[in-house]
């Protein structure tokens, strides 16, 4: 008795340290907690030792504006996430949508009429941006119609759109989207190229769509049925959440999202092939789980998913400018995407054996409580 | 706090008037008929208990009531005129409520984005979130439950999770409020303090349809019976002209006296040994649910583990069937320490637990009914490593008759049973693995009086061929009736032996309350305001 009266005193003493410790959020929690945002952070430390030309303004807005397109993928993905679907057809609407703005720049041939029409700048935009959403409606259609599991419905399109965009060029590129004063439709190149107060127009663009799709998924009864859909369908449905629209809506809203995208990298190049954006929707997934959403649905955020699109870009380019060969930059980037959900489960690891370390320490604490009793 | 919701009436001037009518209505699923020709009323400001055995079709008629689903046939009257309600939502904004029997809560939302979910305060276009907080700490204070409306929903504990849905039900504002086993998770002061809603809720002219296996709380609570079987109304009476016998005579076609198997074991020798163990609350780090429990079950012994909600009766279970982690202390089945095996290796040993959450632990929601239960005792059915369809069909069709589950085929997705049915299966899949020592988490819930016997019949027979038999309930009458003897838990220590024989009711409820000490109800997880907003 009196000896492990003796013993228990200096592990109480151990157990309360580490209780002020692990108290509050243990550094490793808080660490694993943000870790998209400090694998970020690792990164631009890694590249700037390796190479001086990281860390300049430069090429921070250079990078930054090739993170744009794909953030902006990754919002819309996002959404489809976190009602636990996929949207695998998001790379082709990028290709398609490049190639209708392509048309239409060049001249569109309308037959019927027997004329070429050469509309403005603004009407090539909102049309390439419909069809890229009606491209989501028909993800959506398939989807919440026909019971197609999201993953089959949006493969199928994925070929459609790419097929659509070979078929309307014929396969070729579309060179020289400037357009001409004398048809009044320049300014084309403004989304690839232009600068506003200094920052590229791309990234501009992201910043809105981030923070309309913010306001979206945590503000509104909108982004409630979202994160209701993807938890428990069935429960939202019995609520009164018109489920069927909401997975309409997000279809359609990826599908805007990449219909954006596909005019940034049309209006940088200054053409639009057919073959753009070909597997961009498996850097938009990257993205978003790396920002720590779940494939299952009920689970992502906007910061997340904005993380992990930086993650991704900064990470191709930074492996570009240290001179890291093509073939090696596949396999890193494969190898952050499997670290990130690694980390995820050892997050919840992580939670349950500091649940149970606590209260192992309280049975100590509770055992010391009671031996003076017993030794009295 | 609802915008379209209909006012609740004025209803004590018009006491007992017929608010709602089904009339003749019929249901069939495919070749199934739920619902054969119904007539049934709702009154204002009255409390109506639809009773009837698993299978019945009580759930079936509430949903259509509620514009969950659609009747094949008959047609639904409110207020005299005909409505036709395809959504859920179109019968809230009418007034008409529903506390579904399975629970129907998104994880990954907190208990007031629960509560408010598809009617959400919107104030300039925004969810007004504050407000939604405030209102939600309002119905959960009504049911003096002061849980953080901030908590996440998936980090509740199961009668935690049922008293939102209830929470949910309020703030709809309905003027017919249907509840469908809405106390199957509830403790005993739980159900008081929701009589008490539900009496001021009728006072001022809500009426209720109360469904409820626990036949007690009917006749305590409700004006009329209705007894619906096999898909028809077969009786139907005011409550004050009834009694318990009537009602079970009804419902099952056979007397009450014989509905519990006398229970007369002699045990053997010691085959489950349990000494000192200690587990944590799950959802609450730092705490233990389970603070030192020890006990011998011996072969041919069954043993009741009676306690109010938060007594530890559930992490105790689950912590010796390997779903929690013993933190310490040792599990002895025949000598061999299972306190640090996984679950596999206990069901290998002999070990099984019947959990308290069917649909989340109990059943994989895609299988069949037959696979569902084959499930955990695949290895039998392994002949020269295929699994045998012939095996395994013949031993689900003769655990299936055992425990008596209603199916239109063992083929039949799990999800088209009833809930008591889905109970049966769950208790059939352990049969299944021929345990030595058979754990069972509140083995009724949701089952009929008629299936109650039919299952504690069972747990007899396990007992008397050698095997031991560990349940934990929170009704008085199961633990009095179908035990050897009793262990009363309270604040996660075994706080009273007692033998069935020579206790009565009163007893073991005072043992059982004055042990419990006014525990922290609220179990904030240091994850739970984790929600999805972003900072
Ligand atoms: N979706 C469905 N598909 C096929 N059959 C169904 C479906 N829903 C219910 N049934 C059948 O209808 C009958 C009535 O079921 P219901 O759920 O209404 O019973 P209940 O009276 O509520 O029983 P319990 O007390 O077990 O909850 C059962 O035979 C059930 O198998
Ligand atoms: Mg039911």
């Amino acid at each position: 008795m009196t000896a492990t009266k003796n013993g228990s005193a200096p592990v109480s003493a151990t157990a309360q340290a580490r209780s002020r410790l692990l108290g509050n959020r243990g550094v490793g929690e808080f660490l694993l907690d943000q870790r998209a945002f400090v694998a970020l952070i690792v990164l631009v430390i890694i590249f700037a030792l390796m190479t001086d030309a990281f860390l300049t303004p430069t090429n921070l807005i250079t990078m930054t504006k090739h993170v744009a397109y794909n953030a902006i993928l990754a919002l819309g993905m996002l959404l489809v996430i976190i009602t636990g679907g996929i949207d695998l057809s998001v790379g082709s609407i990028v290709g398609l949508s490049g190639i209708v703005a392509g048309v239409m720049l060049q001249g569109w041939d309308l037959s019927l009429f027997d004329t070429t029409a050469y509309p403005a700048v603004w009407v090539v935009v909102v049309i390439s941006l419909a069809v890229g959403g009606l491209v989501g409606a028909l993800n959506g259609w398939l989807i919440t119609r026909f019971n197609v599991a999201p993953f089959i419905a949006t493969l199928g399109t994925m070929y459609i759109a790419r097929g659509a965009a070979l078929l309307i060029s014929n396969g070729s590129t579309f060179p020289r989207l400037q357009g001409d004063p004398e048809l009044g439709n320049t300014g084309f190149s403004f989304l690839g190229v232009g600068r506003p107060l200094g920052i590229p127009t791309a990234i501009w663009i992201m910043v809105i769509f981030a923070i309309v799709i913010w306001v979206l998924a945590t503000r509104t009864r909108f982004g409630r049925h979202l994160y209701a859909t993807g938890g428990n369908e069935r429960a939202a449905q019995l609520s009164g959440v018109l489920v069927k629209s909401v997975k309409m809506r997000v279809y359609i809203i990826s599908g805007l999202c990449a219909g954006m995208a596909g005019l940034i990298i049309a209006s940088e190049l200054t053409s639009a092939a057919p073959q753009t954006g070909q597997s961009f929707e498996l850097n938009a997934i990257a993205a978003v789980v790396i920002g720590g959403a779940s494939l299952a649905g009920g689970r992502g955020t906007v910061k997340g998913a904005l993380i992990g699109a930086f993650v991704i870009g900064f990470l191709s380019d930074g492996l570009v400018l240290v001179g890291v060969s093509s073939f090696w930059q596949t396999v890193i980037k494969g190898l952050v995407i499997v670290l990130a959900v690694i980390l995820d489960q050892s997050q919840e690891r992580l939670k349950k054996a500091r649940a149970a370390a606590q209260a192992a320490q309280s049975v100590k604490r509770e055992l010391a409580d009671r031996q003076p009793v017993a030794t009295a | 706090m609802t915008t379209d919701a209909a006012p609740v009436a004025d209803g004590v001037a018009h006491r007992g008037e017929v608010v709602m009518r089904a009339e003749a209505v019929t249901k069939a699923y495919g070749g199934t008929h739920a619902l054969r020709g119904v007539d049934f009323e709702i009154r204002r400001g009255e409390v109506t208990a639809l009773i009837g055995e698993n299978g019945a079709g009580k759930s079936t008629l509430m949903k259509i009531l509620a514009g969950v689903e659609q009747p094949s046939t008959g047609v639904i009257t409110l207020d005299g005129v005909p409505v036709d309600f395809r959504s859920p939502t179109q019968a809230v904004a009418h007034g008409v409520a529903i506390i579904h029997q399975e629970l129907n809560l998104c994880p990954n939302l907190s208990i007031s984005d629960n509560i408010f979910l598809a009617r959400e305060e919107v104030r300039g276009g925004f969810v007004d979130f504050a407000a939604q907080r405030t209102a939600a700490a309002a119905f959960l204070e009504r049911l003096e439950e002061p849980l953080d409306p901030t908590t996440l929903a998936g980090d509740l504990r199961l009668g935690q999770q049922q008293l939102v849905e209830i929470a949910r039900a309020l703030s709809e504002d309905a003027r017919v409020l249907i509840m469908d086993e809405p106390t199957s998770a509830l403790s005993h002061a739980e159900v008081e303090v929701l009589f008490r809603v539900i009496r001021d809720l009728t006072s001022r002219g809500v009426s209720i349809v109360y469904i409820s296996h626990h036949l007690d709380e009917c006749l305590e609570l409700a004006d009329n019976a209705v007894v619906l079987r096999d898909g028809r109304i077969v009786a139907e009476a005011p409550m004050a002209d009834v009694d318990l016998g009537w009602i079970v005579t009804q419902m099952v076609g056979r007397e009450e006296g014989d509905l519990y198997a006398p229970m007369a074991h002699d045990p053997g020798e010691v085959l489950l040994s349990v000494r000192d163990v200690v587990v944590a609350d799950p959802d609450s780090p730092g705490r233990l649910a389970v603070r030192g429990v020890s006990f011998d079950l011996h072969a041919g012994e069954v043993i009741g583990v009676y306690g109010l909600m938060g007594a530890g009766r559930t992490e105790l279970l689950e912590a010796l069937a390997g779903r929690n982690r013993i933190l310490s202390g040792t599990v002895e089945l025949d000598g061999v320490d299972l306190a640090r095996r996984d679950v596999a290796s206990r069901i290998e040993q002999g070990l099984i637990l019947v959990p308290e959450d069917r649909q989340r632990d109990g059943l994989v929601q895609t299988l069949s009914v037959g696979a569902n239960m084959a499930v955990s005792a695949v290895n039998q059915f392994l002949r020269r490593g295929f699994v045998s369809r012939r095996a395994e069909t013949a031993a689900v069709t003769e655990t299936g008759a055992k425990v008596r589950v209603k199916t239109a085929s063992f083929d039949a997705p799990i999800g088209s049973l009833s809930g008591g049915n889905q109970q049966k299966v769950v208790i059939g899949k352990a049969l299944l693995t021929s345990p030595r020592v058979l754990v069972l988490d509140e083995p009724t819930r949701g089952i009929d009086v008629g299936a109650k016997a039919d299952i504690f019949a069972l747990v007899a027979a396990q007992a008397r061929t050698g095997r031991a038999v560990l349940f934990a309930t929170s009704e008085v009458g199961e633990v009095l009736y179908a035990c050897d003897r009793i262990l009363v838990m309270a604040r996660g220590e075994i706080v009273a032996e007692l033998d069935p024989r020579t206790t009565d009711r009163e007893q073991l409820m005072a043992v059982a309350d004055t042990s419990a000490t006014p525990v922290d109800t609220t179990s904030f997880s240091p994850t739970g305001s984790d929600t999805n907003d972003e900072a």
